[in-house]
């Protein structure tokens, strides 16, 4: 049996009504869990990039790109290793503001962990740390201790180290 | 959407005008050369229906006695015509009892575009009366599918609803229309779909793939063919027929490939797959190059993919570039149509004629006629055999019917025994698997086919799950032949119950009405048969019959179709009894 791993699979899409949907029913059908899933931009005008990062075996990482890349509206799908990418997620932390003052740690914390403080008021204050998953993970361990009041994190973006040759193929569509 | 589709102006296209959205639904379907479709009327879909009023003299309206005898209906059309099928039917309960239809088109890749009512958009995500998320309930079901809200869209969203369903690997297709759009005016004008940005329906040949091919085929020893529905989808019998003749190799169908080359052809080997023939399944295992022809490796063709064909190098004709090494890894894949990779492959062939190869294959059938298809077809005993039905069949119509049938042994036997002429000849329910697809399908392969003779053979049971329809034969007299094989069972599950769980026949027997005395009731002429030597004058009558006729036949209780691969066994692993 093949091992899991993370893949990170990039799908240049059309922008319709209901594409989510259509897409994450492929990874259902197959009992596979979507780890994280950003929907944005891309480099082109009008087109959708979704970034869907799977632990999962390549055969079956194929086999999904394969049907993903089926759908009308999917122009093109894409699946890398992390070897292959340059990922990051962000994370954001919400913490009482008196902490700043009572635990000057926490001030090394945010130092050390490169993280920026992006906005500050009375009550509290929100740090902002962007990187790998381990990074917000250790950030994440180094804060609790004094108290999150909110955490969330962001699904991974990424881009590949290689092409994705989307323009030419869109080129290649004549009108 | 503008920029993203390709428009043509065809003869067909209609100049600009005013109309309805509801009007523009029938120019659409005009303009795509559709003349019959299958439906059922309600409120969300009625702006639509009384445009349906209005062009009866140009669209043939038939209406079903359930939603889903209408989508069968119209994959039954699709599949014995190649068009694309067209049905219709209300918001809510009218567009779910389509769910079933949909999915088996699209695991049967059958081109079918279905419209649906939806409540008005004012009222979409309140609630309403018969509202269902139908496009979110029929993402995983089709091909594409896609909610109208504005008249506007209708005309391009026609058009590239057809386009899609036809073109590339085809499948169904369902459009929503709010009933606002239908109601609302605009300025129609129409012009066909010849393409879209996102979707490349067939992918390009790669000719060092068709060279990579046909060296393979010339060096092999025991090469052999397996064919699927590709070839019928592409229009590919000539083709397929020109290379396994010209390279002389052996070749089997799967159960949606039937027909494509005739049943009597010496190269035809007969079906694979867990009812298939002995020889195919057991040589799949031998050959040294295995070719297969638009179809994808189903478990019930590759048994355990462990042991299928694990000798042979494998090369693979397809246009959907998701199927190739989803199943069986391919040594050299083929993409594109078959036809085009076919012609191409045709000039590079060596003459050959694997006569040695080929008597294993007759060697093979000997066994299985002694064991299976002699017991099947010239029985000793008293019972009728199902299989001596489908030789009455056969004699009667001269092996050129059209066979349509349901799911269940009766469908095994079909497709083993019925001879077949003339391709698209046999209509069944392949992937899904659908019982009460049978007398549906034959309504609609019969409107498809008028000039064919169109024989639905069901079982008791799946009968019974869409028998409604007997009232659309009746309310439109399309003169379809079924034959009811009625052994008190649902034979297939009672089978598997006898081999597999020790003969408890849990919720398998049937107490069945009289069936003949409904079909009566419908005016449709009917009889039963009990007795063998009653058989073939009742099948004589039933051919020769102008109408529609009803044909039951008792047939042995506890019969099993064999030969059969256990459910998880390997392909060598048939069993004959």
């Amino acid at each position: 049996m093949e091992e899991a791993r993370i893949y990170t699979i990039s799908v240049y899409t059309e922008n319709t009504v209901g594409l989510l949907n259509r897409i994450s029913g492929i990874f259902v059908k197959r009992h596979i869990n979507i780890e994280s899933i950003n929907v944005s931009g891309s480099e082109i005008d009008d087109v959708k990039r979704f970034v869907i990062v799977v632990r999962t075996t390549e055969k079956w990482v194929n086999n999904i790109v394969g049907q993903i890349e089926k759908q009308i509206d999917v122009i093109k799908a894409y699946y890398h290793n992390d070897e292959e990418t340059i990922f990051l997620e962000t994370a954001l932390f919400k913490i009482a503001s008196h902490l700043l003052f009572d635990e000057r740690q926490i001030q090394n914390i945010i130092k050390d962990s490169h993280s920026e403080i992006v906005t500050v008021s009375r009550d509290f204050f929100v740090i902002s740390k962007s990187g790998r998953r381990e990074e917000i993970e250790n950030l994440y361990e180094e804060l609790k201790p004094y108290g999150i009041m909110q955490f969330v994190r962001s699904g991974r973006v990424s881009v590949s180290k290689s092409q994705m040759e989307i323009s030419s193929l869109l080129k290649e569509f004549v009108h | 959407m503008e920029t993203k589709t390709i428009k043509k102006h065809t003869s067909k296209s209609v100049p600009h005008m005013r109309v309805t959205g509801a009007e523009a639904v029938m120019h659409c379907l005009l303009a795509e050369g559709v003349n019959t479709l299958y439906g059922y009327p309600g409120g969300a879909i009625m702006p639509v229906y009384d445009e349906l009023y209005k062009f009866q003299d140009r669209l043939h309206h038939v209406l079903t006695r359930h939603e889903q005898g209408a989508i069968h209906a119209a994959q039954g059309f699709a599949r014995v015509s190649g068009k694309v099928g067209v049905c219709m039917a209300t918001s809510g309960p009218g567009a779910t009892n389509l769910v079933t239809g949909l999915a088996d088109a699209q695991i049967d890749s059958t081109p079918l575009v279905c419209i649906t009512g939806q409540v008005p958009r004012h009222l979409l995500g309140s609630d309403a009366f018969q509202e269902t998320d139908i496009v979110g309930i029929s993402m995983p079901v089709t091909k594409w599918n896609y909610q109208i809200t504005k008249a506007s869209e209708i005309p391009e969203i026609m058009a590239k609803a057809f386009y899609i369903a036809r073109s590339g690997r085809p499948g169904p297709v369902l459009i929503d229309i709010t009933k606002n759009a239908q109601f609302e005016e605009f300025d129609f004008e129409y012009s066909t779909c010849t393409g879209v940005r996102s979707y490349k329906p067939v992918p390009g040949i790669d000719s060092r793939q068709i060279v990579a091919a046909a060296e393979a085929i010339n060096n092999a020893k025991r090469p052999f063919i397996v064919w699927g529905q590709g070839i019928l989808l592409g229009k590919a019998e000539a083709e397929l027929k020109a290379v396994v003749e010209k390279a002389g190799i052996p070749a089997a169908w799967t159960i949606l490939g039937a027909s494509a080359l005739p049943s009597d052809h010496p190269l035809n080997v007969g079906m694979v797959g867990m009812h298939g023939n002995y020889a195919p399944n057991m040589l799949t295992n031998e050959c040294d190059v295995l070719i297969a022809l638009g179809m994808r490796f189903d478990d019930r063709v590759t048994g355990d993919l462990n042991t299928y064909a694990k000798q042979a190098k494998v090369l693979h004709f397809e246009i959907d570039p998701a199927e190739v090494d989803k199943n069986v890894k391919a040594d050299v894949p083929v993409l594109g149509n078959v036809k085009d990779s076919l012609s191409m492959l045709l000039p590079l062939l060596e003459e050959k004629k694997h006569e040695a190869w080929h008597d294993r294959f007759k060697a093979h059938y000997a066994t299985e006629f002694e064991a299976v298809i002699d017991h099947d077809l010239n029985p000793q005993k008293e019972g009728m055999t199902m299989g001596e039905v489908i030789k009455g069949i056969n004699k009667a119509a001269h092996n050129k019917a059209v066979m349509v049938t349901d799911v269940g042994q009766h469908q095994m036997i079909t497709c083993r025994y019925a001879k077949f002429e003339e391709s698209h000849s046999n209509i069944t329910s392949g992937g899904l698997g659908t019982m009460g697809f049978g007398l549906p399908a034959a309504i609609g392969a019969k409107m498809g086919a008028p000039e064919r003779e169109v024989v639905a053979v069901i079982g008791d049971g799946g009968y019974q799950m869409t028998i409604q329809e007997l009232g659309t034969i009746h309310q439109t007299g399309v003169p379809v032949k079924i034959v009811v094989l009625n052994n008190g069972f649902l034979g297939m599950v009672r089978q598997w119950q006898q081999l597999f769980f020790d003969k408890r026949y849990a919720s398998t027997t049937m107490v069945n009405p009289d069936f003949v005395t409904i079909a009566k009731g419908y005016h449709i002429p009917a009889e039963k048969v009990s007795k063998r030597e009653d058989l073939e004058g009742a099948i004589e009558r039933m051919i020769k019959s102008e109408t529609a006729y009803f044909l039951e036949v008792e047939v042995e209780k506890e019969d099993n179709v064999f030969p059969m691969i256990p459910s998880g066994a390997s392909v060598s692993e048939v069993r004959l009894k």
